[in-house]
């Protein structure tokens, strides 16, 4: 690839990425949405993208920008339950974790590990 | 003496308020860049590891970024990046390896089990819940489909 092309690749990585990030901020300013309810709302858009087939045209374009944010980890767990529902029915419902649980440890693990090592700050309000 | 409506308006007219814009631009920018940073990864393990497929190429970038999010958040370095990014910070993934560390720190005070291993779900559990839950569902709607 030549550097153009890379720039252009980031470049759209950048505005899918955004565009994501600032219709959470819309959700947030107009509703007081908290962030667990901002995480599950994206989830669910990712899970209902990448159902309807969407999802990939999306991430086509738009790479990271859109596998990145929750939408992606959503879009992860669509997908295994659908590989799985070629299989057999245990495939359909138990692939969907299956295929998120690489994230999911890291996220326990390192969750686990950063609290075992770090001191939480007093929160300056 | 003020009452109930006074207040309100007082509070109002007092508290900082950002401008919408600002909150806006600085959620687009933070976004884009920590995507682009998970972009960089991708890459990186697509050139180093030609054979893999592509949903571990994916899965990798994940780890990396949720261990980049959780070390960030132990430095404390997320949160102040949050407060100005607002959604830019927590809809990446990155924000979710946030959302579990950070109350995972806050409450380790109240002992490892009750506090840090219990507390540590806060957040993610109902993203968990939520997830596996409809994963679920997609897995029976495609398998009767599949037989149909």
């Amino acid at each position: 690839m030549e550097w153009w092309e890379y720039l252009i690749k980031y470049g759209k990585v950048f505005l899918v990425g955004g565009a994501v990030c600032l219709i959470g901020q819309i959700l947030i300013n107009r509703t007081k949405m908290t962030s667990a309810r901002i995480l599950v709302t994206f989830l669910l858009l990712g899970v209902v993208l990448e159902a309807v087939g969407v999802f990939h045209y999306i991430k086509e374009w738009g790479g990271a920008g859109i596998t990145v944010p929750i939408t992606g980890f959503g879009s992860s767990l669509a997908q295994g339950a659908i590989n799985g529902s070629k299989i057999s029915l245990f495939h359909a419902v138990t692939f969907g974790l299956a295929s998120v649980s690489g994230g999911l440890t890291a996220a326990i693990v390192f969750g686990f590990l950063v609290a075992l090592i770090f001191k939480s700050k007093p929160k300056k309000l | 003496m003020m009452d109930g409506g006074d207040y309100c308006k007082y509070v109002s007219k007092t508290a900082p308020r950002t401008s919408e814009l600002k909150t806006l631009l600085a959620a687009f920018c933070v976004g884009g860049v920590i995507c682009m940073i998970g972009q960089g990864f991708t890459d990186l393990y697509t050139y180093l590891l030609p054979d893999a497929e592509e949903s571990m190429l994916g899965a990798l970038t994940s780890m990396t970024m949720i261990f980049i999010g959780a070390l960030l958040t132990g430095f404390g370095i997320y949160d102040k990046i949050g407060s100005i990014a607002g959604a830019g910070s927590i809809v990446p993934i990155t924000g979710f390896a946030n959302s579990i560390a950070s109350p995972a720190m806050e409450f380790r005070k109240e002992g490892i089990i009750f506090g840090l291993m219990a507390k540590m779900f806060v957040i993610a559990g109902p993203v968990i819940v939520t997830g596996v839950v409809s994963s679920v569902i997609v897995g029976i709607i495609y398998r009767i489909i599949a037989i149909v």
